[in-house]
């Protein structure tokens, strides 16, 4: 967490009162929510009711997803389709997939390109044969693994053009790309504070006023009747003041870093001529801090553990629930086959990444890759 | 010495980590995923490799303090030890996965990829000694009741010249004592018996799943037709239940299979003593050299019995010195002097 969130955080915990309470308390309690509210609405560029605070990004694309397929189903009992990009994250992935196995929904993929972009035309295509029956569109801003912005802007125009719900996932986008809610025409955003140095369990899920969303818990309905639970006030205060400076550093962080994740690939491919970029090519099509390569020959769990040991922290992609590293769909989304999923790894750099740090990759990294492919690209997995 | 601790989320293997760690080797632990698709929790002492046991041995690390990880081995674990399993049934004879677990998983799949990643050895919890030397000498555990030296008995020298097995030396109980010590969750974890990856344990049902109704006749060591089974596969030499036979022996003594032939699909079963073997024949031996008197084992908790075994290549003659009941084709010997094991195979005929 950033210095400022964790200040701030901190000296809200002290504080005793619940925000929806009436008392004095409840009310220093409830300005404190209201004034992060307002703090998030103005980094993000939506209005203050527009703002839900949820328990993470997570929630936000359940509700999301759930709420919206719940209530324009109910509304019109032929609107049952749940359109969604290949690459999105499991939250909205598996979230698709419950409405279609247990409420009846039907789940439509968008097919992405080679680097992880849905056309809009695609997307039209789907719609206009037959938009009456499309619940809503989700589909994220900027992806997860291999670090693909998309046309969010584009996209939303489309279903816009259709009167259909569109949602995005901007997890990995907020601190690191521009975002205006209002000016990108999404009627529904997911939002989480560890992403970009607030909070863990902390998120939002902003809501284009007057979009109806069935609720998925039932209680006090503290959040515009769709979100219930007690206010968690330190932790939002801590999301504000982390957003509001994500977003007003974002232009600086995001030039300083996208500059370190450049130097990480030169650095990389020297010492690994034949390491493949995955997603697009750097500039404003990638995250700035995303650096996705696959090694041939290599299994990415022998490289990550190599790094790791080396002081490296890199991700191979989704881990299940025992922690094994799986292929990752959205790298066989892009047509990669399941070896080169494998032997895949994500650099991530964030606000605290060094020239230090990049410098330790690139320095590990050749003999890194030299001894996992000794230990072999499928050791372990299947017999040679 | 940097070395690799095989952690199945048991009271042993984390233990066993713990004395590496001790010992002050640089431990990395790894908890070896045999299942494509885990199942959240195991009841009792069935099964393994569930989301419970990926946790319990994470959670061991955390304690002592190493790195963890998750290597997932379960496609290699299903075409070696179980599409092994069951042809092996299949084929009439009666295999051990354990065994073939760590001939081809443990100290083949695991152990390379560890020498190739750097490190220089695997530590796992089975209860057996190895002194260390070229060849490293295999010995039984301390805690006869636990010893594992049989399973581990065909496992080639320059396998066992990187492996470690700490526990050997001490007892299960002072195991499960030290777990406690050292506040190791684990301590009172219940042992894991059966075949890890039949959870249900109904091997014969499992088998029946995999290879479906095969009927055909059994009979008797004269070919008298005296019942039905609906599949070879689901007996092994030795059994007496569950022959669902027509018809009691002439003599009304108890029948127990003596042979399966899946050439022609045929279970014979005869008196207990048409199961007495005093001559085997193995394939695979890691013991060669000329007529030696040593002890015999042919089941992982059975008894040794005298014998003179004598090895060539990978074949391997042993004459035994008492009969034993009841081998079965499939099955491994494993040949001790005294409590130092000499080696072993795979049994391919007895007589």
């Amino acid at each position: 967490m950033v210095p400022a969130a964790i200040a701030a955080m901190t000296e809200a915990l002290a504080e005793v009162g619940n925000a929806s309470a009436l008392h004095a308390s409840g009310r220093r309690a409830r300005r404190v929510v209201e004034e992060s509210r307002e703090s998030i609405a103005g980094a993000l560029d939506a209005r203050p009711s527009e703002v839900l605070f949820t328990g993470g990004g997570t929630e936000s694309d359940n509700l999301a997803l759930k709420g919206l397929y719940w209530a324009r189903h109910a509304a019109d009992p032929r609107c049952r389709r749940v359109v969604i990009s290949a690459v999105e994250h499991h939250a909205v992935l598996d979230a698709a997939e419950w409405l279609a196995a247990e409420q009846g929904a039907e789940v439509v993929l968008l097919p992405v390109d080679a680097v992880g972009r849905v056309e809009p035309a695609t997307l039209r295509s789907i719609l206009a044969a037959d938009p009456g029956s499309v619940a809503l569109v989700s589909i994220m801003w900027a992806n997860n693994e291999i670090g693909t912005v998309q046309d969010i802007a584009a996209l939303a125009a489309v279903a816009g053009e259709f009167g259909v719900p569109f949602h995005s996932d901007a997890v990995q986008a907020v601190g690191a790309l521009p975002v205006s809610f209002a000016a990108s025409g999404v009627d529904a955003l997911t939002v989480t504070g560890h992403k970009f140095g607030g909070p863990y369990g902390a998120g939002a899920l902003l809501l284009r006023r007057g979009l109806d969303v069935t609720p998925l818990t039932h209680g006090g309905g503290q959040e515009r009747e769709v979100r219930s639970g007690t206010l968690d006030v330190p932790t939002i205060r801590g999301l504000a003041v982390a957003t509001a400076l994500a977003v007003e550093e974002q232009p600086e962080r995001a030039a300083r870093i996208g500059a370190l994740r450049d130097s990480l690939l030169a650095g990389v491919f020297a010492a690994v001529p034949d390491a493949l970029l995955n997603g697009a090519a750097p500039g404003p099509s990638r995250l700035p801090g995303n650096a996705h390569l696959s090694f041939p020959g290599c299994a990415g769990d022998s490289l990550l553990m190599l790094l790791d040991a080396r002081g490296v922290e890199c991700s191979t992609g989704s881990a299940c629930s025992a922690g094994i590293a799986r292929p990752s769909h959205v790298l066989l989304a892009l047509g990669s086959d399941h070896d080169r999923a494998r032997g895949s790894l994500r650099f991530s750099l964030g606000h605290t990444s060094t020239a230090a740090d990049v410098r330790a990759l690139v320095e590990a990294i050749g003999p890194v890759v030299e001894r996992a492919r000794r230990a072999g690209a499928l050791t372990g997995a299947r017999r040679s | 010495m940097r070395v690799l601790a095989a952690m199945s989320g048991g009271v042993d293997s984390a233990v066993a980590a713990a004395h590496a760690v001790d010992a002050g080797h640089d431990v990395t632990g790894v908890h070896l995923a045999l299942s494509a698709k885990p199942v959240s929790a195991r009841e009792g002492a069935r099964g393994c490799c569930t989301l419970d046991d990926a946790r319990d041995a994470r959670r061991a690390a955390d304690v002592l303090g190493i790195a963890f990880y998750v290597w997932d081995l379960a496609e290699r674990f299903r075409e070696d030890v179980i599409d092994d399993f069951v042809a092996e049934y299949a084929a009439g004879r009666t295999p051990n996965p354990c065994l073939r677990c760590n001939e081809r998983i443990k100290f083949a799949a695991v152990l390379d990829r560890a020498l190739a990643l750097g490190f220089d050895a695997v530590v796992t919890g089975h209860h057996a000694r190895l002194d260390p030397g070229s060849p490293p000498v295999l010995r039984r555990s301390v805690d006869a009741g636990k010893d594992q030296s049989y399973v581990l008995g065909t496992l080639r020298p320059e396998q066992l010249e990187h492996a470690m097995f700490p526990l050997g030396g001490i007892t299960k109980a002072q195991v499960r004592r030290e777990a406690a010590e050292r506040g190791l969750a684990v301590a009172d974890k219940a042992d894991s018996t059966d075949i890890c990856f039949i959870a249900s344990g109904d091997t014969s049902g499992w088998l029946h799943d995999r290879l479906g109704s095969q009927p055909g006749p059994v009979v008797d060591v004269d070919g008298a037709v005296v019942g039905q089974h609906d599949g070879a596969y689901a007996f092994t030499v030795g059994q007496r239940k569950g022959l669902a036979l027509d018809r009691p022996a002439a003599d009304g003594r108890p029948r127990y299979v003596l042979g399966i032939s899946p050439v022609d699909n045929t279970v014979t079963v005869g008196p207990a003593e048409a199961l007495d073997v005093t001559r085997l024949t193995a394939a695979e031996s890691t013991y060669s050299g000329p007529p030696v008197a040593c002890l015999a084992q042919i089941r992982a908790h059975g008894a040794a019995v005298p014998a003179t075994a004598e090895g060539d290549g990978g074949a391997l003659t042993v004459t035994l010195h008492q009969p034993i009941r009841g081998m079965a084709p499939g099955q491994a010997v494993v040949l001790y002097d005294d409590e130092r094991v000499l080696g072993g195979g795979r049994v391919v005929s007895a007589a």
